[in-house]
């Protein structure tokens, strides 16, 4: 008798916490789906030819976003195109010849605290190197310090990516005669190649919403512009902009950027996840 | 023929010498380039630190340590004190993660155990993904939808509510504005979701099926095996992820500055807006004119560089000390 009612009870206690569990995923994925459906319906109900055709209007006009777009590939695209050799070379380095010494343990650590340390405390740094002595925000420092956000990242896929090249290959390559230097460039980035397009991609998405640190660095600007040297405007900067103002036609742009932003990271992080490599 | 070819070598022996010795040089060559990448990295860690150090020197000449208890905020008199900003930074941080820790946990309990398998791979796809929408966007929701709705439909009824319970009065006392404390923790609590969803899951799925069949043949119910054997086994690995992600909840900017209400002094309750670190910075810098506005506002993100530094490499730690044990 004792001992049925000890399994009722733990068959209770068990239905209970299922119960609960369903409820905690429940929950998390309603607020998720909350906001991904109103983030597609304010979006898409603001999104218009005008967006990708004109620049920020002043509040009470019409206008589009096409400064800022443009802002943001021109300062995501250098930040990449530096941030990108610089990683991988560090992530093989990492992976190819440090290895277990005292070196790459400190790299790998400084990296991985890089990788999540807050972006507005990058946004300082580069403000403090490239902004104040040079008396003024520019394309340029946004970019780079979207390239201090770059670096880690591709560090970090690119040695995880190479990790999982088979010794095999390396040894294969080296017995034919190939110096190190060669069995790297030739073998295992090629048979890593796809994971650190990964890692490039997801970079690229990371930095497509970073707004902190492009705060005081380019700053913002309402004007078309090309010009590396001047501020520059970008999607976040204009969200953040637009979002706190009171202006309504403002907010809808706001909600615009949003969505092109999100739109943007989802397609990449898709593209991503398809040419990882399989885990074994 | 043999003896040709061997001859014909053997008069290349200095070519291939030759050969081999500027291989060997272009090796090193390659290997002090990727050395000095991976310094490179170094070097952009200690230069955030000096640049934070030095940058804040004015600041932490004239304030000294006190900086970090004093609750004074006036950029006129330039009196400043970083209280306010580290209490809302803790509190919302902490608060957040006793929202998304339980509720992630539940999500990667239900995505590993409960979930139809058919369902398994999409669902937690799309939390892979939403791990990667950028914060602006919970920010922005947050202020054009939830802070409203919140505002209108749940504040008001705990104010009145509880107006005349003790203690609780206080905790959800304050006109309802909507933005504070409250919201942007649980907005903050709502970004970090995903991640601590999808960390913990890939943790779950380490733990070996043998040892959950075994539990499963002694008759365990579902619920002792997650609490008794998957949770024990992975709990260094679930530890170390929420930590990462405290320590994205810590730094998180934007998220947050929308709807914390930028208030300069200690919240009273749940409810009254105050402010974070990461927000006073993202508010003020541009426009902070003096000789001690801006060092003071460094100096935060150098109080803020330290917290999450403690965090993540504590995280790190953690982490590492796993992988060695499953290495092994």
């Amino acid at each position: 008798m004792k001992n049925q009612g000890l399994i009722a009870r733990r068959k209770l206690a068990n239905r209970f916490f299922i119960l609960l569990s369903v409820a905690a995923a429940g929950f998390g994925l309603v607020w998720l789906a909350l906001i991904l459906y109103s983030l597609f319906y304010n979006g898409f109900s603001a999104i218009n030819a005008q967006v990708f055709t004109e620049i920020t209007p002043p509040p009470g006009e019409k206008g589009g976003l096409i400064n800022a777009i443009v802002g943001s590939v021109i300062m995501s695209t250098m930040a990449v195109l530096a941030g990108t050799p610089l990683g991988l070379l560090a992530g093989t380095y990492l992976a190819e010849y440090g290895r277990y010494g005292r070196l790459a343990f400190f790299v790998r650590f400084v990296n991985d605290i890089l990788l999540s340390a807050p972006s507005i405390v990058t946004g300082i740094f580069i403000y403090e190197i490239l902004v104040a002595p040079f008396h003024g925000f520019s394309g340029w420092a946004g970019a780079a310090s979207l390239m201090v956000i770059v670096i880690p990242v591709v560090v970090r896929t690119t040695e995880n990516m190479l990790l999982l090249v088979p010794n095999g290959l390396r040894e294969a390559a080296a017995a034919l005669g190939a110096p190190r230097a060669n069995v790297i460039r030739t073998v295992t980035w090629r048979a890593a190649r796809a994971g650190i397009v990964t890692g490039v991609l997801l970079a690229v998405a990371r930095i497509s919403g970073e707004t902190a640190p492009l705060l005081f660095t380019a700053l913002n600007s309402s004007f078309m512009n090309h010009d590396l040297t001047q501020p520059m405007a970008s999607l976040p900067a204009v969200i953040f902009q637009f979002a706190m103002s009171p202006y309504e036609d403002w907010h809808h742009l706001a909600w615009a950027g949003a969505l092109l932003i999100t739109a943007t990271v989802l397609t990449l992080s898709v593209i991503a996840r398809s040419l990882e490599p399989r885990k074994h | 023929m043999a003896d040709i070819a061997l001859r014909e070598e053997m008069i290349s022996v200095p070519e291939r010498v030759h050969a081999i010795r500027k291989g060997g040089a272009r090796d090193t060559r390659f290997k002090l380039l990727t050395l000095a990448a991976a310094l490179v990295v170094m070097g952009i860690f200690i230069g955030v630190i000096l640049s934070l150090v030095i940058g804040a020197m004015p600041s932490i000449k004239a304030f000294g340590l006190p900086f970090v208890w004093t609750d004074k905020w006036n950029p006129v008199t330039e009196k400043f004190g970083a209280l306010p900003s580290i209490f809302g930074t803790l509190v919302t941080s902490f608060l957040a993660m006793f929202i998304a820790v339980p509720v992630g946990i539940g999500i990667a309990i239900f995505l590993t155990e409960i979930c139809p398998r058919f369902m398994r791979r999409p669902v937690g796809i799309a939390i892979e993904l939403l791990a990667g929408v950028p914060s602006i966007i919970y920010g922005i929701w947050g202020l054009f939808v939830f802070a409203p709705w919140f505002q209108e439909h749940v504040q008001t009824w705990f104010v009145d509510e509880f107006a005349n319970t003790p203690i609780l009065q206080d905790i959800f006392a304050g006109p309802p504005y909507g933005i504070g404390i409250f919201t942007a923790a649980l907005i903050l609590s709502i970004m970090i979701l995903p991640f601590i969803s999808a960390v913990t899951r890939d943790v779950f799925e380490t733990v070996p099926s043998m040892l959950k069949e075994a539990a499963y043949g002694l008759g365990c119910t579902t619920w002792e095996v997650m609490w008794r054997v998957v949770l024990p086994f992975a709990r260094a690995g679930v530890v170390g992820g929420a930590m990462l992600a405290l320590g994205r909840a810590l730094g998180e900017t934007m998220a947050v500055t929308f709807v914390i209400g930028n208030a300069h002094h200690l919240p009273n309750s749940l409810f009254s807006p105050g402010t974070t670190i990461s927000a006073t910075i993202a508010n003020e810098f541009t426009e902070a004119l003096g000789d001690l506005y801006a060092p003071s506002l460094i100096y935060m993100g150098l109080i803020l560089f330290f917290i999450t530094f403690i965090v993540l490499a504590s995280a790190q730690l953690m982490l590492r000390a796993l992988e060695r044990r499953a290495g092994t």
